[in-house]
């Protein structure tokens, strides 16, 4: 018998035992579409997690204030200074032309402040550059070098004004701690959640194969090989995570759409969130969730059948 | 053909033996039908010869193989040359008869022509040609078992086993399966047949083998059920 007989053969009663064992098959495919669903929450959670985080952390800097008696000189040096560290992601440097021309645009309908700064004759605003570091963790290191460097009051040092690291330092720590455990338990979450589901799904399609333990005692009986028994239900455990994945996919536009909070994605927390959608998350990256749902179903539905059978097929 | 060289069957250690130190030839050809009271070991000297059950001690001998001794892949070859029928029917409930036949011609490698072939021409052979559709539960327990033999026999196997076939059954549907049988041996079949059915053995007449307590106690060439 040619190999491709045998596959159409497997492929077939697979196929046909789905569809005649339908009671079974939507068990196993309802307990396959809440572990979907799971898998949705935590990707999206993690995706806003992360997004948000990312804003804040863009919010999060060290600026350094120059006096206004700085030289041009002083200002490149620190600047090359701070481009040398490793720990700086970038830097962006603001004249004293700059800071005053953004000063009357942000004041423009405070007369009195601009009056004031007119009757001064001079920029009272010093040049400034604002770092950002690769890390959050990063922020407290550049602000001690700067702070070492203006304490010494020697060569460019003595050209910085003020620092104001210091100002946001507990922010900073707080949102460093909870970047920290946030990915701590997002990874501990996911974890438990992956193994709460992969147990469900094969217990389902235990039970699902226990009702056909005596049938594949009479195929071992008939002289029916290992394969030939095992493949028929391989195939309908791969049909129950292709439907699962599919009856997701397209229930997922209208529940991010309308009621996240249907599968655990709260809508206050999105809210807070601010810059991140769900649904516009989902539609931008479908090819991403459609794989790995597909790929996460399909490899749970064939695995589980295959070590529910082989229990069977060892006795 | 077939010989049990000293088997003996010991379930669990120190329980008594299922099957003591027995010894039986069967030739081709033969309808041998083993009688004996519930728990004698008629069923578990059967399961010896397709090696659902290995013997303590002792040997299985089929043709000049050793059963004992057979790698995975011969066993299958000869599951496929051993018919068997129980008294529970064991047809694969979510296949209607016509998938009940085929499963076991396909693991045989038969192409589909010849399944298609097959499959109606032993449904005639037992009756049930109008049932080729159905679902086993949509059967009666005399229809099923007709199914079991059909799929026993199509792959024309040298052996059938006959585990309790009519058990379940009621005198007229026991009759025909009985006529059934015989016909499958008179067509060269050897036929090792187990019941408690006192009418079924002597309407049978052939060859019968009594079992007490794991022994052998009778072998009659022309027998009558007597325990």
């Amino acid at each position: 018998m040619s190999l491709w007989t045998t596959f159409k053969r497997i492929a077939r009663y697979g196929f046909v035992g789905f569809v005649r064992n339908g009671f079974v098959s939507l068990s196993a495919i309802l307990m396959m579409t809440i572990m979907s669903f799971m898998l949705v929450n935590i990707m999206i959670s993690n995706a806003a997690m992360t997004a948000t985080l990312q804003d804040l952390t863009n919010k999060v800097d060290v600026t350094v204030y120059f006096r206004t008696d700085a030289t041009q000189d002083q200002v490149e040096q620190i600047q090359k200074s701070l481009q040398a560290l490793p720990e700086v992601a970038s830097i962006a440097y603001m004249s004293r032309e700059q800071a005053l021309a953004d000063f009357r645009e942000r004041h423009k309908n405070d007369q009195l402040t601009i009056q004031a700064l007119d009757e001064l004759g001079t920029n009272p605003l010093g040049a400034s550059i604002e770092v950002r570091a690769k890390q959050t963790s990063q922020y407290e290191g550049i602000a001690k070098y700067l702070q070492a460097q203006q304490d010494s009051q020697a060569g460019a040092g003595a050209a910085i004004d003020k620092v104001n690291f210091y100002q946001n330092k507990t922010a900073i720590d707080r949102l460093t701690k909870i970047i920290d455990t946030s990915e701590k338990n997002g990874i501990a979450k996911t974890v438990f959640l992956a193994i709460c589901a992969l147990l469900i799904v094969l217990n389902t399609i235990r039970l699902a194969i226990y009702t056909a333990r005596d049938e594949i005692g009479v195929m071992n009986l008939v002289g029916a090989g290992r394969w030939y028994v095992r493949g028929p239900f391989m195939v309908a455990g791969v049909l129950y995570g292709i439907v699962s994945s599919v009856v997701v996919l397209i229930l997922l536009y209208p529940i991010l759409l309308y009621h996240p909070v249907l599968i655990g994605l709260d809508p206050t927390t999105e809210l807070l969130f601010g810059s991140f959608n769900s649904f516009a998350y989902f539609t931008g990256n479908f090819l991403l969730f459609f794989g790995v749902l597909m790929s996460t179903s399909i490899a749970l539905g064939a695995l589980s059948s295959y070590l529910a059978v082989r229990r069977y097929l060892n006795s | 053909m077939i010989f049990f060289d000293k088997v003996t069957k010991t379930y669990f250690e120190g329980s008594s033996a299922a099957v003591s130190d027995i010894t039986l030839g069967v030739e081709p050809g033969e309808f041998v039908s083993i009688v004996g009271h519930s728990g004698a070991g008629k069923t578990t000297l059967l399961k010896m010869l397709f090696a659902e059950v290995i013997p303590t001690e002792g040997a299985v001998f089929f043709g000049s193989r050793e059963v004992g001794k057979l790698s995975n892949a011969e066993l299958l070859k000869l599951r496929r040359n051993i018919g068997t029928i129980f008294q529970d029917y064991r047809l694969l409930s979510t296949k209607n008869v016509y998938e009940n036949i085929a499963f076991a011609l396909e693991v045989a490698g038969r192409s589909d022509e010849d399944i298609a072939g097959d499959v109606p021409h032993v449904l005639d052979l037992v009756g049930l040609s109008d049932k080729i559709w159905s679902f086993p539960h949509e059967l009666s327990g005399g229809e099923q078992q007709r199914v079991a033999i059909a799929r026993a026999i199509v792959n024309q196997p040298d052996v059938l086993i006959a585990d309790e076939p009519t058990g379940n059954l009621d005198p007229i549907n026991t009759h025909d399966i009985v006529g059934i049988l015989k016909k499958i041996n008179d067509l060269g079949t050897t036929i090792l047949l187990t019941t408690h059915n006192k009418s079924v053995v002597d309407s049978i007449g052939r060859r019968v083998v009594t079992m007490d307590q794991g022994r052998i106690v009778r072998d009659d060439k022309d027998g009558k059920y007597s325990l």
